[in-house]
């Protein structure tokens, strides 16, 4: 069946089950690969992306959830003239990234959470489920509160 | 390149252009302002699949190529997986080179060139830590050899003797005539010199780039998405495989009911293997749900009659037995048997996932005459011998194009999913892209070995340790591997325990290999994952039993610069001398671990309800010689984190054959709400040896918790994780 999905401002009319997960819609139909496969269940975050601005776990969100609505991934969060999204510039600025597959998914949890919480405490950034294997979490509370400061 | 253009190639320049613009539009978040003379390297390409073609004119050696417009590309012999090589490897060979680092732009070198040009690039596996400690000297000297090639060039060129030109910020210089060649108009007449013998390579003391906090170059690629992984691949005409193995290692599969893929969409194919099953389709999730929908028998084979508790007490049993001695200074069986009291403790930890966040996958497209893959493997040249064997290809026709890896930690030096992904390939006639789930990644792991120690010891009366007998008995990764142990003992066994730095008269260390069905490899730190936290933890007990503060109990017992320099940076960083409130502990510990001498000072708080909280870490580094402090940071902060989900959470359950942990519901990594603030001390002591740095952050978090919780509660850790262990109903000691 036809469903169809607006990512970063386009829109894909993709003949697909309307249960398959958001996550596969993208990377195998669509071809953006920067969301990424870490767990399949909702667990650990690599699949973040945002829908209508709310950061969701796209491995569990069956495409028929979320037609209509404006799907950001990560490819598309920095502005349309290139310029870093300042989650991003602040993860240059710490250089966050070590194996950099959670990234996706931690950027784009963390700028869910700025865009609500512009000024987030410890305690909002430790409520950030997202699993990093590598173990940057020093580094990504760091570049939020950076985030933070720099303002979008 | 290879025949395929991988994702992502095309846009390279423009993104490459995108990513600049990127970084001065958010407010000059570029190296300039760290180092005003000093502008940083391009930010390596988000394609890392190397290139395979042969020498080019504008090769001055296989590692450098300098272009017309000055553009410097130097090869990257060592897998990015997180820990920085893609960085410290470029800035070791430009150190040589005298030019300017924005010039340089770093690529990944050709797995396929290595087998063809007799192994140009050295062993390319990324293991045991030895990105940076077994490379520094061939990569220094690729920078130089270029570097004297260029200066002889230009003096062919002027017909002056080299000895007159100076190599200086890209360009040979002729100072008494002021002439002056740029690199790039070098390259081609520098590749021809012939040089009666390679030059010398500069002292740590003449370093100039080498020590310096530069970014690491892959990072811009890895916060826009573009960064291209393993499983971000893809091939024209490739399908998609999904697989389950039988969930007992070992075992086979007996039949497959196909009934259930009636009617679903996607061309779904079913492959059997002999340990497992595949299905293939045009699109993973479809793949996926056909798995899911076959009913497979499996033949579970021996495994089956395993469990964790049979496993513990295997590994109990077999310290009472026969050891291999690996250490015996002195004679420890007069000083225990001499009547004085005898500290006696038993240890154990379990099997332990990898689980990197990418899960394993390949794609592979196979053709009669050529074989490509694309995967993130730590092991590019032995990842194509592998192909080569599955394939029955000679090695000079596989090409390993390899991605940014996420994640190793050790799981990414043997492949697995290739093999499989091959023979997959063979039946279908495709090229196919196999991506594990991570279930399949868990269940089809090569673990940390099970592992259990038994300690004895004898104190003076002085409180100073007269005799100290460890042993050990742990799963054999060789063995595992096929491969033989060699005098019934190999390193990783005793590695933390052997190498201890302490001043003992009487010292026994003896270890046995003893194996599970579950096969077991590599895991970060290695040995150290378990013995320091069976040593450290013992050592903290006589510390106790010896009525000394833990830190100076170890530290009179050491002598050598690297032990005493850590554990002095500990105790002066920590605030090892101020008390904590009730409720809370310090606990330190410090080992050698993969050519570094690395420690930590752990503070946690424990309370009421058994619950135990780490808050803080302190790690104090000695690896001698520094290439990228920001990096080494990086990685002690990594390696705590590494370190930390195994104190926690980390086991491999095992009923009837069958692991249960499958997926991060069960096998928990610590999150952001667990991450304890981490601070990283560098004391390199300098000297010949280079340590490495990618495993060693892990090997002392174990024992400094425990410790620390000895601080807080008087009650023992033995046994991990932590998530296992009542506190409350333990003995106080």
């Amino acid at each position: 069946m036809a469903v169809t999905l607006k990512v970063n401002g386009k829109t894909h009319t993709l003949d697909i089950e309307p249960e398959m997960p958001l996550l596969w819609a993208l990377r195998d139909e669509i071809g953006l690969t920067g969301t990424k496969f870490g767990c399949g269940i909702a667990q650990c975050g690599a699949c973040t992306v945002h829908v209508d601005g709310v950061a969701m776990r796209s491995c569990s969100v069956p495409v028929s959830t979320v037609t209509g609505k404006t799907i950001t991934t990560i490819e598309g969060l920095a502005a349309a003239d290139g310029k870093l999204h300042p989650v991003q510039a602040a993860w240059v600025a710490e250089d966050v990234p070590q194996c950099g597959y959670c990234q996706s998914g931690q950027i784009m949890e963390a700028a869910a959470l700025l865009k609500k919480t512009p000024n987030p405490t410890d305690a909002d950034i430790t409520a950030i489920t997202n699993i990093c294997r590598c173990g940057t979490y020093v580094r990504i509370r760091r570049a939020i509160h950076r985030a933070a400061t720099t303002k979008v | 390149m290879g025949h395929i253009e991988p994702v992502g190639a095309p846009d390279a320049l423009s993104r490459r252009k995108f990513i600049v613009t990127g970084l001065s539009a958010a407010g000059g978040l570029a190296l300039g302002i760290a180092f005003p003379n000093l502008a940083s390297a391009r930010p390596l390409g988000d394609a890392p699949w190397s290139n395979d073609a042969l020498a080019t004119p504008a090769e001055v050696n296989a590692w450098i190529v300098i272009d017309p417009d000055e553009t410097i590309t130097i090869r990257i012999p060592h897998s990015e997986m997180g820990q920085g090589a893609a960085t410290a490897n470029p800035m070791i060979v430009a150190e040589e080179l005298e030019c300017d680092w924005a010039k340089i732009k770093g690529e990944f070198a050709s797995p396929n060139r290595n087998v063809r040009e007799n192994n140009v690039y050295k062993d390319q596996n990324t293991v045991g830590s030895r990105g940076v400690a077994t490379a520094w000297q061939y990569l220094q000297q690729a920078g130089a050899s270029a570097r004297v090639r260029l200066v002889q060039a230009a003096a062919t060129r002027w017909n002056v003797a080299a000895g007159e030109c100076v190599a200086e910020n890209g360009a040979v210089v002729h100072k008494a005539s002021n002439r002056r060649f740029t690199y790039g108009q070098l390259a081609a007449d520098a590749a021809k010199v012939k040089l009666d013998k390679e030059p010398e390579i500069k002292s740590p003391d003449q370093f100039k780039l080498i020590g310096k906090p530069l970014p690491r170059l892959d990072t811009p690629v890895k916060v826009t998405g573009a960064a291209k992984f393993g499983i971000d691949a893809k091939v024209p005409g490739m399908v998609y495989a999904a697989i389950i193995s039988c969930p007992v290692v070992g075992g086979t599969v007996a039949s497959v009911d196909e009934s259930g893929l009636k009617g679903k969409r996607g061309g779904l194919k079913v492959v059997k293997l002999k340990d497992a099953v595949a299905v293939v389709a045009d699109n993973t999730w479809r793949a996926q749900q056909g798995l899911d929908a076959l009913k497979i028998e499996w033949n579970y084979g021996p495994g089956a009659n395993s469990d964790s508790e049979q496993m513990k007490q295997m590994y109990r049993e077999t310290l009472t037995g026969p050891m291999v001695q690996v250490r015996a200074d002195g004679d420890v069986a007069p000083v225990l048997a001499g009547g004085g009291k005898v500290i006696e403790a038993f240890y154990q930890v379990p099997h332990l996932a990898h689980a990197p966040m990418e899960p394993m996958n390949a794609t592979v497209d196979l053709k009669a005459d050529r074989l490509d893959v694309w995967i993130g493997t730590q092991n590019a040249l032995g990842t194509t011998g592998q192909a080569s064997r599955a394939s029955g290809l000679p090695q000079e026709q596989v090409y390993v194009h390899n991605g940014y890896l996420g994640g190793g930690f050790g799981r990414r030096s043997t492949n697995d999913e290739m093999i499989q992904a091959i023979a997959i390939a063979k039946e279908i006639g495709k090229p196919v892209k196999l991506t594990w789930s991570r279930e399949q990644d868990i269940r089809g792991d090569r673990y940390r070995p099970q592992a259990a120690a038994q300690f004895r010891a004898v104190l003076g009366s002085n409180g100073v340790v007269q005799a100290l007998e460890a042993k050990v008995a742990v799963g054999s990764i060789n063995r595992s591997q096929g491969r033989p142990v060699e005098n019934g003992i190999e390193g990783q066994a005793v590695d933390g325990i052997v190498n201890s730095p302490y001043k003992i008269p009487n010292f026994y260390v003896g270890g046995q290999m003893k194996n599970t069905h579950l096969p077991v490899s590599f895991w970060r730190s290695v040995g150290g994952s378990q013995n320091c936290f069976f040593y450290e933890s013992f050592i903290d007990e006589l510390a106790h039993a010896a009525g000394k503060d833990p830190y100076r109990f170890r530290r009179d017992m050491v002598e050598r610069v690297d032990f005493v320099g850590v554990l002095e940076k500990l105790h002066e960083t920590s605030g090892w001398e101020t008390k904590l409130p009730k409720g809370r502990g310090r606990g330190i510990a410090v080992a050698e671990n993969h050519g570094s001498v690395v420690g930590t000072v752990a503070e946690v708080t424990v309370n009421d309800r058994d619950q135990i909280k780490v808050d803080r870490l302190v790690v104090a580094v000695d690896c001698y010689h520094v290439v990228n402090p920001k990096i080494i940071e990086a990685q002690m902060e990594s390696g705590a984190m590494f370190g930390l989900s195994a104190v926690l959470y980390g086991e491999m359950t095992v009923k009837a054959g069958q692991v249960q942990e499958l997926n991060f519901d069960t096998y928990r990594i610590v999150r952001q709400a667990e991450a304890p603030t981490v601070e990283v001390h560098l004391v390199p002591s300098g000297g010949k040896k280079w340590g490495g740095i990618g495993e060693c952050g892990t090997a002392t978090i174990a024992p400094a918790v425990g410790n620390a919780i000895f601080a807080a509660t008087g009650k023992r850790v033995r046994e991990l994780p932590l998530k296992n262990v009542k506190l409350s109903q333990l003995a106080s000691l």
